[in-house]
C-alpha cells in the first residue's frame, strides 16, 4: 500500500526517496500517526515532501491514492433529499424530456438514473476533473466541486475534515510550475544570478592565505577560492509584437535586472521567427536594424544563446522561404534556426505560453524540434531547467 | 516520553506537532519554513520549554562556516603567542574554540539546538554538517579526537527561502511549512497573548489586519508578530474599537500603522489607496 503511494509521488513529480520512505516507516512503528488517518496524512507530510512547491502535488496525489481510506460515510451524501433530485433533474433534463420519463417509467425510475449519475460525478471528480464545480450549473450550489457540498443542511460530520484538509490543496500557489508574476520574480531573479554565478575560474584567497600561513607559523601558504563573478555571456532574442508582448516585457526585466551579473548581455528583436535580419529597438526600428550576419560574426560562439517568443505563427514562416508576415525572406525561417544554433554553442527558448497549449500548434511544435526540445516554460521550473542546461 | 502540543502561550496546528513529534522521535532534524513572522524561531523555545530541555542557539549569517558550529583553531593567538614565547603554545587544545554544536553534543542531558536561518550562509554550509547531524559526531583533526553527542539533541532548523538547500540535506530532515494562520487560529493566539484584551478591540483589529494583508501589490505583508506589537501598541494607547470600525468601508490607513507595514513604499502604497477613496467618496 504505501510502497504504491510513493510511486504514485515519484510519478506525480514529488521526489522522494527510499531513505525518506524508510523514515516515514520508522515513524509509523515509532506510533507517531496513531492509526488515524489525518495524523498520517501530516506526518507523511512531514517525511516525504521538503519544499514547499510540492506540497499541493503531494495534496493531489495523497487524495488519489488513499480515496479509499476515506471514512466509510462517503456513502452518506447518495442518501439525497427528494427536493435535491427533483432540482437536479429540472437541470439536467428539459421539460419535454421530463414529460417523456413521466410517461414511461415515472419518478422512481428517475430518481434511479440521478442517483448513478450522482455516484458517477462524485467518482470523476476524484479522478480529478472537477465538471461539477464550474460556474452555477451544479445542483449542489454554492458549495462547489466538492461532492461533501451535498451535504447541504445536515449537520457537520465527525470526519469530513479529514477529507478536506489535502482536497483544500491550500499550497496551490506554492508550486513552481506556475507562470512567472510578480509574486515569483525574485526567486527567478535568484535563479538568473545563480545562473550568472557559474563561473570557476579561481582567484587568491587573502585571508584564508594569511590564516594558513598563520597556521604554518609563518611559512607562506597560498589558498585559492573559486572566482565569486563570472564568465557569463548572454545574447538575448527577443520576439516583439505579438500577443505575447507582456510576458516578453517580464522576461526582458528579469534579465536586465540581472545584467550586473552577467559579463555580458546583448539583445536583439525578431518578429515571429528570426530571418536574416534583427533589431536593437523596437520603436525605431529601421534605423537599429542590423543582419543576423552581423550579429553572429559579433557576438562569438561562446555567448549562450536565448530565444524568447511563444513559437506560434503560421508554419510556412518557418518552412517556406518567402512565407515571413512582414517582408519576402530568400530563407525559410527553419534555415537561420539552423544557422543560429548551430554557431551557438548553447542556445535554449523560453515560451511564456503554458505548456499545456504547446502540443496543439504546429509551428510550436516545429521550433521545438529544431531547438532539439531545448524550449522551456516560463515558470521558475523551467527557468531552472534552462539554467541547467545552458551550463552544462 | 513527552509530547509536545500546543500550549496556551503557543498556538501550534495538529500538523505541526505531528511533524514536531515525529522528528522528536526519530532524532531526526526538523526543517521549518514559512513567511517571516510566523513563529519559526519561536517554535524553537516552545519545544524546548515543552519537553524540558535546555535551548542552543545558533544564529547563522551569511558569513558563518559550517566549522565554526563545530570548533575553531585560533591560529592567530597560538601565532602570538609563539613568538612571546608562551608556555600554552606547546598544547595545541589550548587554541580549539568550541562551537555550539560541540557544546550541545558534550552536554549531559538531552538538548534543543536551532540552527536559525540557514539559508543566510553559503550555499555550501548544509552540506558541510551532513554526517555531523546525520551521526550526530564530527573529528576534531588538531586533537586527534571525535566529539560524539552523548544524547542526541533535538535539532531544529529554520529557513526564509533565499537558497535552496541540497536535496542529500533535505532527505534527513523532517520538513514544515507553517501557513499563515485563519482568522480562527489568529483569534487564538490574539488570546494567548492578550488574555485580557477587550473583545471589540480584537475582532476590529483582526478585521483590519487581514484587510490590510488583502491589499494587493504589499512588499512585506505584515504577519503574526506585527499583529500582535501593533495589538500592543493598540492596547497602551487604549484606543476604541470606533476608531477602527469608523473607517471600515474603505481601505485607509490604520492607526499606527507603523507596527503594521515597515516599508516605505507599502506605507504609500496605502496613503495612495487612501487618497484615491477619499475622492471617490
Amino acid at each position: 500500500m504505501l510502497a504504491t503511494f510513493i510511486l504514485a509521488l515519484r510519478q506525480g513529480g514529488v521526489p522522494a526517496s527510499i531513505t525518506e520512505y524508510l523514515s516515514l516507516l520508522g515513524a509509523m512503528k515509532a506510533g507517531v500517526a496513531d492509526y488515524n488517518i489525518e495524523d498520517f496524512y501530516f506526518l507523511s507530510r512531514a517525511a516525504l515532501v521538503k519544499d514547499e512547491r510540492h506540497l499541493d502535488r503531494f495534496d493531489r496525489v495523497f487524495g488519489e491514492v488513499f480515496k479509499g481510506l476515506e471514512p466509510p460515510e462517503g456513502e452518506e451524501p447518495r442518501e439525497l433529499p427528494e427536493e435535491w433530485l427533483k432540482l437536479m433533474a429540472e437541470k439536467l433534463l428539459t421539460k419535454e424530456e421530463m414529460e417523456q420519463i413521466q410517461a414511461i417509467g415515472g419518478w422512481e425510475k428517475l430518481m434511479e438514473t440521478l442517483r448513478e449519475r450522482l455516484a458517477e460525478q462524485k467518482g470523476r471528480h476524484q479522478g480529478g476533473s472537477k465538471w461539477i464545480g464550474t460556474a452555477g450549473t451544479s445542483p449542489f450550489g454554492a458549495n462547489g466541486y466538492n461532492p461533501e457540498g451535498v451535504r447541504i443542511g445536515q449537520p457537520e460530520s465527525r470526519h469530513r475534515r479529514a477529507v478536506k484538509v489535502w482536497d483544500k490543496r491550500e499550497f496551490k500557489d506554492l508550486d513552481d510550475t506556475i507562470e512567472i508574476g510578480t509574486r515569483n520574480m525574485k526567486l527567478a531573479l535568484r535563479r538568473l544570478r545563480r545562473f550568472a554565478r557559474q563561473g570557476a575560474a579561481t582567484e587568491l584567497d587573502i585571508p584564508d592565505t594569511i590564516r594558513s600561513t598563520a597556521k604554518n607559523a609563518g611559512h607562506l601558504d597560498l589558498k585559492m577560492v573559486p572566482e565569486r563573478h563570472n564568465t557569463v555571456k548572454i545574447l538575448l532574442l527577443l520576439d516583439i509584437g505579438g500577443s505575447m508582448d507582456d510576458h516578453v516585457r517580464i522576461c526582458e526585466e528579469l534579465f536586465s535586472a540581472v545584467r550586473g551579473e552577467f559579463k555580458h548581455l546583448e539583445h536583439y528583436y525578431f518578429h515571429n521567427c528570426p530571418y536574416e535580419r534583427l533589431w536593437k529597438t523596437n520603436r525605431r526600428r529601421k534605423e537599429s536594424e542590423t543582419t543576423t550576419f552581423e550579429v553572429m560574426r559579433k557576438y562569438g560562439p561562446d555567448y549562450k544563446l536565448i530565444f524568447v517568443g511563444d513559437a506560434t505563427m503560421s508554419p510556412y514562416e518557418v518552412t517556406h522561404p518567402g512565407g515571413s508576415v512582414e517582408h519576402f525572406n530568400d530563407e525559410a525561417g527553419q534555415v537561420w534556426m539552423k544557422r543560429l544554433t548551430e554557431h551557438y554553442r548553447r542556445s535554449a527558448w523560453i515560451n511564456p505560453q503554458p505548456q499545456r497549449n504547446w502540443d496543439h500548434v504546429s509551428s510550436l511544435s516545429m521550433l521545438r524540434h529544431l531547438m532539439e526540445d531545448r524550449m522551456f516554460p516560463l515558470t521558475l521550473s523551467g527557468l531552472d531547467e534552462m539554467t541547467k542546461e545552458l551550463s552544462r | 516520553m513527552s509530547q509536545f502540543k500546543s500550549t496556551d502561550r503557543y498556538i501550534a496546528s495538529r500538523d505541526l506537532e505531528v511533524a514536531v513529534n515525529a522528528a522528536v522521535t526519530l532524532q531526526r532534524p526538523l526543517l521549518v519554513k514559512g513567511e517571516p513572522g510566523t513563529g519559526k524561531t519561536v517554535l524553537a523555545h516552545e519545544i524546548a520549554k515543552a519537553l524540558g530541555h535546555p535551548l542552543i542557539e545558533w544564529h547563522v549569517k551569511s558569513t558563518t562556516k559550517a566549522q565554526q558550529g563545530l570548533y575553531e583553531y585560533d591560529a592567530v593567538s597560538r601565532l602570538r603567542d609563539g613568538q612571546l614565547g608562551d608556555a600554552r603554545v606547546h598544547d595545541i587544545s589550548n587554541y580549539i574554540v568550541r562551537g555550539k554544536l560541540w557544546d550541545a553534543f558534550e552536554s549531559d542531558e538531552q538538548v534543543v539546538v536551532l540552527i536559525d536561518e540557514i539559508d543566510k550562509a553559503d550555499i555550501e554550509f548544509p552540506n558541510d554538517l551532513l554526517l555531523e547531524l546525520d551521526r550526530m559526531q564530527f573529528f576534531v583533526y588538531e586533537t586527534r579526537r571525535t566529539v560524539v553527542a552523548k544524547k542526541r539533541p533535538i535539532v531544529l532548523i529554520t529557513s526564509n527561502n533565499e537558497k535552496e538547500l541540497p536535496d542529500a540535506f533535505l532527505r534527513r530532515c523532517f520538513f514544515h511549512y507553517i501557513r499563515f494562520p485563519d482568522r480562527e487560529t489568529m483569534e487564538k493566539i490574539v488570546q494567548s497573548h492578550y488574555p485580557n484584551i477587550k473583545e471589540e478591540l480584537a475582532r476590529d483589529a483582526l478585521t483590519v489586519f487581514f484587510k490590510v494583508r488583502d491589499v494587493p501589490g504589499l512588499k512585506k505583508k505584515p504577519a503574526t508578530s506585527e499583529l500582535l506589537d501593533w495589538l500592543k501598541l493598540l492596547m497602551f494607547e487604549d484606543l476604541s474599537p470606533e476608531v477602527l470600525r469608523a473607517r471600515e468601508p474603505h481601505v485607509v490607513i490604520p492607526p499606527l500603522h507603523g507596527a503594521l507595514l515597515k516599508n516605505e513604499q507599502d506605507v504609500h502604497l496605502f496613503e495612495r489607496i487612501a487618497f484615491l477613496n477619499r475622492r471617490g467618496a
